[in-house]
């Protein structure tokens, strides 16, 4: 199986109550803020390297994974890190985020399907930054392919279609999907049991959350090929549609008190919030 | 001059309350765009719910109803959709996660713009502006998008249930447009459904909501507790994830988000992620054994006490109270 995952760096969402916003409202600072991978695709990654191993035998890849990030140079720490847990290799197309869209980056995705002809694109459900959510819906119907969104489980079956558990409002909606296919992951998508690969055993359990590089790994990863493409070369020169006029910081909310017990608490409750 | 096309949720042949939110979204974008609003209700059984929409002042309920659509899939639902939506400037539905799942397909198949998760609407002369929340609720972006259809949701917990507001708008029925190759892939398998006695978390007045501190006791020490103040029951991802609560409790930026009069906390750190689903609450309330916990930031009532002590004496406190009138 051959699995695309996308990639977006983000600032550090541990801190984000500490993104600023200058007195013109014209941007998010995010100065002081580390970059991180989006968590969501940290798990995607996880997931599409489960998906090209047997689980007993995490270092032998079967088939291929090729992560891609829209972004500026210094996101390759992110694609470097990536093929350092496994990812074969990697694809940055020269962007800075200012420049993009949900639509754009879709398209741009669905060139670089195009060229990679993946088996599957594994993506997180949202980016952290933006909590927009719509990357994977969007390039699933540029591409004219099915799609599971918001995955906690996947099995790859023997005749190769995959079984996606899918987290929805008041339960788990299961979709099998015939490959080609668009996977977005949600965060019990690492649990020990979450993905399986047919060559993978049903009854082994990984470790909890994601996988970490070893030291000769995150060396070898200096080797593995990164290509660079410019937004035009996968976008045609398209431009965005959704632009920020202002940015704001929601009103902060006053610390409260104390109460020393519950008999206080209820009596405050009832006659000062006026909700009992 | 554009008219606006509200996406109703269609759960076992009733419209959901969830779309009255959207509706609600749709009338706040109507002064600015000059036009008034459609309902598209799609869906197995859609045309028998027709009348349940009809009392809310759109121009026309348009009733897509084919067998094949009895289960929910994107790829069965978006071509029609879209196809709906033509004529129209504004496509809009409840960012629940059948709206996040389907709209942003539909809005690639428009090659319309899109603005997910709305919290709140402005606009004049013909351009909205939307304001979304981001970065887990930390900072609001006003959003202008530039494409001559939109697509947006809109965040349930901002925008109250539309009330009814009188006459019977007319019903006109669509055929099924034939999906692309994309559906022939999929196939539904099963929706396995948590059945609660609880009132929904999105739309309870009341929510309690326990994190990783409940262990194994999760139901035993929140059930009553949430009995006691007629509320729904939500959980922190820490509890979800250990499995003491279904992963459909969860609040925050990646699960539900809640704005309810009174939220109540126990044995929440408060991590970003989670105040991100229920600082919008009225009245937040912590208990927490550890007096510096994030939680007790945002809480207008903080208790510093072990859980184990205080849920129960609480529980027992409240029922007393309401007993007494
Ligand atoms: C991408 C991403 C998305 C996320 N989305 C969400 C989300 O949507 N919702 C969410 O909730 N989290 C989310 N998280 C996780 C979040 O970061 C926290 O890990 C999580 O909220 C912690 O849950 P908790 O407060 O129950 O557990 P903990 O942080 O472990 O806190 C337990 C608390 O219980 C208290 N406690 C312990 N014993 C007792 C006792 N006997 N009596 C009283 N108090 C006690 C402790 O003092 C502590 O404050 C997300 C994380 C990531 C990376
Ligand atoms: N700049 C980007 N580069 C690579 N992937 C991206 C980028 N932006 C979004 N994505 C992918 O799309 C998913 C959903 O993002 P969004 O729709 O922006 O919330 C993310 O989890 C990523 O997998």
């Amino acid at each position: 199986m051959k699995i695309l995952v996308a990639l977006k760096r983000v600032a550090d969402p541990d801190n984000a109550n500490k993104v600023k916003i200058p007195a013109s409202g014209d941007k998010v600072e995010t100065a002081g803020l580390e970059w991180k991978l989006n968590p969501f695709d940290d798990y995607a990654l996880e997931a599409a390297l489960r998906l090209t191993e047997n689980g007993k035998n995490p270092k032998a890849r079967v088939g291929e994974v090729v992560v891609v990030t829209l972004g500026p140079k210094e996101c390759e720490t992110q694609l470097r890190s990536a093929l350092a847990t496994g990812a074969d290799r990697a694809i940055r197309v020269e962007a800075t985020d200012e420049a993009l869209d949900g639509r754009l980056v879709a398209h741009a995705l669905r060139a670089i399907v195009a060229e990679e002809k993946p088996d599957l694109v594994v993506m997180g459900k949202q980016a952290v930054d933006g909590d927009n959510n719509q990357v994977g819906q969007a390039l699933a119907e540029l591409l004219d392919w099915p799609m599971a969104t918001f995955a906690a489980t996947i099995e790859e079956e023997a005749a190769g279609s995959v079984l996606v558990g899918r987290e929805v409002d008041g339960g788990v909606c299961t979709l099998r999907l015939k490959p080609p296919a668009v996977i977005t992951v949600d965060l019990r998508i690492v649990a020990p049991a979450s993905v399986y690969s047919k060559h993978t055993d049903k009854a082994h359990k990984y470790a909890d959350g994601v996988r970490f590089a070893a030291l000769p790994a995150i060396m070898a990863a200096k080797k593995k090929p990164l290509a660079v493409k410019t937004l035009a070369e996968v976008t045609g020169g398209a431009t965005p549609t959704a632009s920020y006029a202002k940015f704001e910081l929601p009103p902060a909310r006053k610390a409260g008190i104390k109460v020393k017990d519950v008999a206080e608490l209820v009596q405050r409750l009832a006659t000062e919030a006026k909700v009992l | 001059m554009a008219d606006i096309l509200v996406v109703a949720e269609l759960a076992e042949g009733k419209v959901k309350k969830a779309t009255l939110s959207a509706i609600t979204f749709a009338k706040q974008c109507q002064p600015a765009l000059g036009g008034g609003f459609s309902v598209l209700l799609i869906g197995a059984g859609a045309k028998a719910a027709a009348a349940e929409v009809a009392g809310y002042g759109a121009a026309q309920i348009l009733v897509c109803d084919d067998a094949s659509l009895a289960n929910y899939v994107a790829e069965q639902y978006a071509p029609t959709v879209a196809e709906a939506a033509r004529g129209f400037g504004l496509v809009v539905a409840t960012a629940t996660s059948f709206g996040k799942d389907l709209l942003p397909r539909v809005a690639a198949r428009l090659d319309a713009a899109f603005a997910g998760d709305c919290s709140g609407v402005s606009g004049a002369s013909g351009k909205l502006v939307f304001k979304r929340p981001m970065y887990a609720g930390n900072a609001f972006g006003y959003a202008t998008l530039s494409t001559a259809i939109q697509c947006a949701t809109a965040r349930q917990s901002e925008f109250a249930p539309a009330e009814p507001s009188g006459g019977s708008s007319p019903v006109k029925e669509l055929a099924k447009v034939a999906p692309g190759a994309a559906a022939s892939r999929v196939e539904f398998v099963s929706l396995e459904q948590v059945k609660s006695e609880r009132p929904e978390l999105t739309e309870a007045g009341v929510v309690v909501a326990g994190g990783r501190a409940l262990k194994g006791r999760f139901s035993e020490v929140m059930e009553p507790f949430a009995e006691a103040f007629g509320a729904a029951l939500g959980a922190s991802r820490a509890a979800c994830d250990a499995g003491y609560a279904p992963g459909d409790y969860q609040v925050g930026q990646t699960g539900k988000i809640v704005a309810p009069s009174l939220y109540i906390a126990i044995g929440i750190s408060g991590a970003i992620q989670h105040v991100a689903g229920m600082k919008g609450s009225k009245t937040i309330v912590a208990i927490n054994k550890d007096a510096e916990a994030p939680i007790f930031q945002i809480a207008d009532y903080g208790l510093v006490a072990d859980l184990f002590q205080a849920v129960p004496e609480l529980t027992a406190a409240v029922k007393a109270h309401k007993a007494a009138g």
